[in-house]
């Protein structure tokens, strides 16, 4: 069972994160505009929330994504989407209902998500490189 | 019956049976004709009964041997060229431990001391990976056995040679009262016969050689297993009669051909793959040896064909142009014919299940998406564990040994090659390396998200390791604990010794031993063995960096310390969410917490190098730059890693 989770886990994740990647850009000019439309949230908040609910177990603390969990942030997906999915998720991820997150906690995780400073520069990374 | 007189357990149980009264020695018979004469007034069918006495004589004058059973067992095993036995010490085999050491020089085999039975086995199973040939390990009666139980299930599930030797005393007459009875056992192999492909239980030291030789060839038979044999102590202890002297022999060891596809099962899958417009090739547990992988690439190469490379064994260079491990599902839904080599789970490849309330799957391939199956895995299968999976619904199955059968299958495409599908296979592979580059690029630009974070992100981890390694002979031979992937996507992979695969079974506790196996193995060929430890796996049997530092084994090892079970939990909260009770307290007993655990510590009190625990990523490079030098000293090493859950 574990190996098979692991393999669905990585297959989930790999799709989500490529898709996020492959964004052409009016689509990212779409999202940007989108997250900007997204509800005020508390920032510092959110990522002490994004802790204490577990979302860094598979996305990691910083919402960076891995084999478990797709990368969150930066460039986050529209909150409405987030919301979403939390909610009713369609892959591999718990639901989060609404007994177990409040819609303003996810305001809050949202806001933080969207704080998140962007991946610095890969070319500037001499490990990446090699 | 030893002239000497000294005390042959076997020969005494031979006479008792002949004559119905146990005599052993001159002395011992003066004693039985003083006793009251019972045997021979017994009646018919009724069993004589001898006298307690009789017993073999506390009185034998001759109380050594030369030449014990033990050190027939050695000639053995050095015929064998095993290297070395693996085991933590057992009075139920102190006859061959002493023989080994003695009698035997310690060399080839060469004894390894280890701390649990759990770290003998799994370091005899990473061995055996890297040398491609069985490592031997012996185990206490019953409780040794026990404990090793579980890494002989992985190896099972990994399909790798392993030789189990286990000690027993099988007369219940000779055994010393006490502890010898606990660890003594009618059926010793039984508990592990679910998950051992043979076993067998000498009675004789002819017998020990036929079955030591057999037992070693049916280890290295496809689908390759586990094995174990059986040692009685007085086999082991006793000294040789004469008459057993006249029959010891070795028989000559050939081992089997692996087994090859039918012939027109190769065929058919030649020219479903030639004519196939999106073939896929998936390739699991296959590379056995390096022709594995040089032949899975000339396959790849002829039909332009995408690679998924699931990480059983090290089957497919991660670099290689066709190499797209990390496109996995866009490349099987596209797919039209799949070639699965070796795979542990053709069905949970080819389908996705959901782990929700209801549990689901659904196929990832299109309707009429052609499945070949070439897997040693279909001629040996037990019941009772489950391993074997989910029943795949192929289209062509065969029951062979992938890495024979591919070069059959190689020339079987050329042959139906033709010259207009050799211009369409070059336009497929083009498209492929663009996908596999952009792919690369992806993954840096991945890495590069949390780049700085602390805890320390895997991607930063993996690749700091690797920029002190790339320049080396090196081997990634353990990783335990999930590190993403980061090293496979990275790291450039591109020689078999390069990576051994996984557990097998998924048994938590292999990854240390395994990185101390492949350090073992890797050791007389120079190369510099890493490995990263998760924190979970560490804690099963530390005792394992022990053995590093004492038989002098250059590991670097780099601790994954998520401080948790970490899939455990995320099982936990997948339940407290589906039961909508949240997952706040997803971390009771999940988490390596309060206090947290200090590994450079712990190895540094058995004599390794160690630093840690490092938080802030740029401490990281320097410390693994430290820790190598130890390492090339030809000392383990171990840095000690507070990192990001996955």
């Amino acid at each position: 069972m574990k190996k098979h989770l692991v393999l669905t886990f990585i297959f989930f994740a790999a799709c989500v994160m490529a898709s996020a990647a492959q964004q052409a850009p009016a689509q990212q000019n779409a999202s940007a505009q989108q997250q900007q439309n997204a509800p005020q949230g508390n920032a510092a908040n959110g990522r002490k929330l994004f802790v204490s609910f577990g979302c860094y177990q598979c996305h990691g603390y910083e919402a960076q994504g891995g084999s478990a969990g797709a990368r969150l942030a930066p460039r986050p997906i529209p909150y409405a989407q987030l919301l979403k999915y939390v909610r009713h998720p369609t892959g591999e991820m718990p639901p989060f209902t609404e007994k177990v997150v409040k819609d303003s906690e996810l305001t809050d995780i949202y806001a933080f998500l969207r704080a998140q400073p962007p991946a610095p520069d890969v070319d500037k990374i001499p490990l990446l490189k090699q | 019956m030893p002239k000497n007189g000294s005390v042959d357990r076997r020969n005494f149980l031979k006479s008792a049976a002949v004559t119905g009264a146990a005599i052993v020695g001159s002395a011992a018979a003066s004693e039985a004709q003083n006793a009251p004469p019972a045997p021979a007034a017994a009646a018919p069918g009724t069993a004589p009964i001898a006298p307690r006495e009789t017993d073999p004589s506390l009185e034998a004058d001759t109380v050594t041997t030369d030449r014990p059973g033990g050190d027939f067992m050695v000639d053995v095993l050095k015929s064998l060229n095993l290297e070395y036995v693996a085991a933590n010490p057992g009075s139920s085999f102190r006859g061959i431990h002493e023989s080994i050491i003695n009698y035997g020089g310690n060399s080839a085999p060469e004894f390894i001391t280890c701390c649990h039975e759990e770290s003998s086995v799994a370091i005899a199973h990473a061995y055996s990976k890297v040398e491609g040939k069985p490592m031997a390990v012996l185990v206490h009666g019953t409780v040794g056995l026990q404990h090793a139980s579980m890494a002989m299930y992985n190896a099972y599930c990994d399909r790798v040679p392993i030789i189990v030797m286990a000690g027993n005393t099988l007369d219940a007459t000779m055994r010393r009262p006490g502890v010898e009875w606990n660890h003594s056992v009618q059926d010793a192999a039984a508990m592990v016969r679910d998950f051992t492909k043979w076993d067998d239980l000498p009675w004789s030291l002819p017998h020990f050689a036929e079955s030591a030789v057999r037992a070693y060839k049916i280890s290295m038979t496809p689908p390759m297993m586990p094995v174990m044999l059986v040692l009685d102590g007085g086999l082991q202890e006793d000294p040789i009669s004469d008459e057993v002297k006249g029959r010891l022999r070795i028989p000559k060891l050939t081992l089997t051909t692996p087994p090859q596809g039918d012939a027109g099962a190769v065929a058919e899958a030649a020219r479903l793959l030639v004519n196939a417009q999106n073939p896929v090739i998936i390739a699991d547990r296959l590379a056995r040896t390096p022709a594995g992988m040089a032949h899975l690439i000339e396959l790849a190469e002829v039909l332009q064909a995408p690679v998924i490379d699931q990480g059983g064994r090290m089957n497919f260079p991660s670099h290689h142009a066709l190499n797209l491990s990390n496109g996995g599902r866009a490349l099987l839904g596209n797919a039209d014919v799949i070639l699965g080599l070796e795979l542990a789970d053709f069905w949970g490849t080819v389908d996705s299940f959901r782990d929700s309330l209801i549990r689901s799957s659904r196929p990832i391939t299109k309707p009429g998406t052609k499945l070949i199956s070439i897997t040693a895995g279909d001629l040996y299968m037990k019941s009772n564990y489950q391993d074997f999976q989910r029943y795949p619904e192929v289209d062509i199955a065969m029951a062979a040994d992938a890495e024979a059968t591919l070069p059959a299958l190689i020339e079987a495409v050329k042959r139906a090659m033709t010259g207009d599908k050799k211009t369409a296979f070059e336009a497929r592979g083009k498209r492929y390396s663009e996908q596999h580059g952009n792919a690369l690029d992806r993954t840096r630009s991945d890495a590069a998200v949390a780049w700085d974070a602390s805890p320390v992100s895997t991607a930063r981890l993996t690749a700091e390791l690797y920029n002190v390694i790339r320049n080396e002979d090196w081997a990634l031979v353990s990783a335990s604990g999930n590190t993403s992937n980061w090293e496979k996507r990275l790291w450039k992979f591109d020689k078999h010794y390069q990576w051994l695969g996984g557990s097998g079974g998924a048994g938590v506790g292999y990854g240390a031993p395994a990185a101390v196996g492949g350090a073992l193995a890797n050791k007389k060929h120079g190369r510099i063995s890493v490995a990263i430890q998760g924190d979970g796996d560490f804690m099963y049997a530390p005792g394992v960096w022990w053995t590093a530092a004492h038989h002098k084994l250059p590991l670097l090892a780099v601790m994954h310390n998520n401080r948790a079970y970490h899939q455990e939990v995320m099982h936990v909260q997948r339940m407290g969410n589906r039961h909508n009770r949240g997952i706040t307290r997803a971390h009771i007993g999940t988490t390596l917490e309060d206090p947290f655990i200090n590994y450079a510590q712990i190895v540094k009190g058995m004599g390794v190098y160690s630093e840690g625990p490092i938080s802030n990523p740029n401490d990281l490079g320097p410390a693994l730059a430290r820790a190598l030098a130890v390492v090339k000293k030809g000392e383990p090493a171990l840095v000690d890693v507070v990192t990001q859950p996955r």
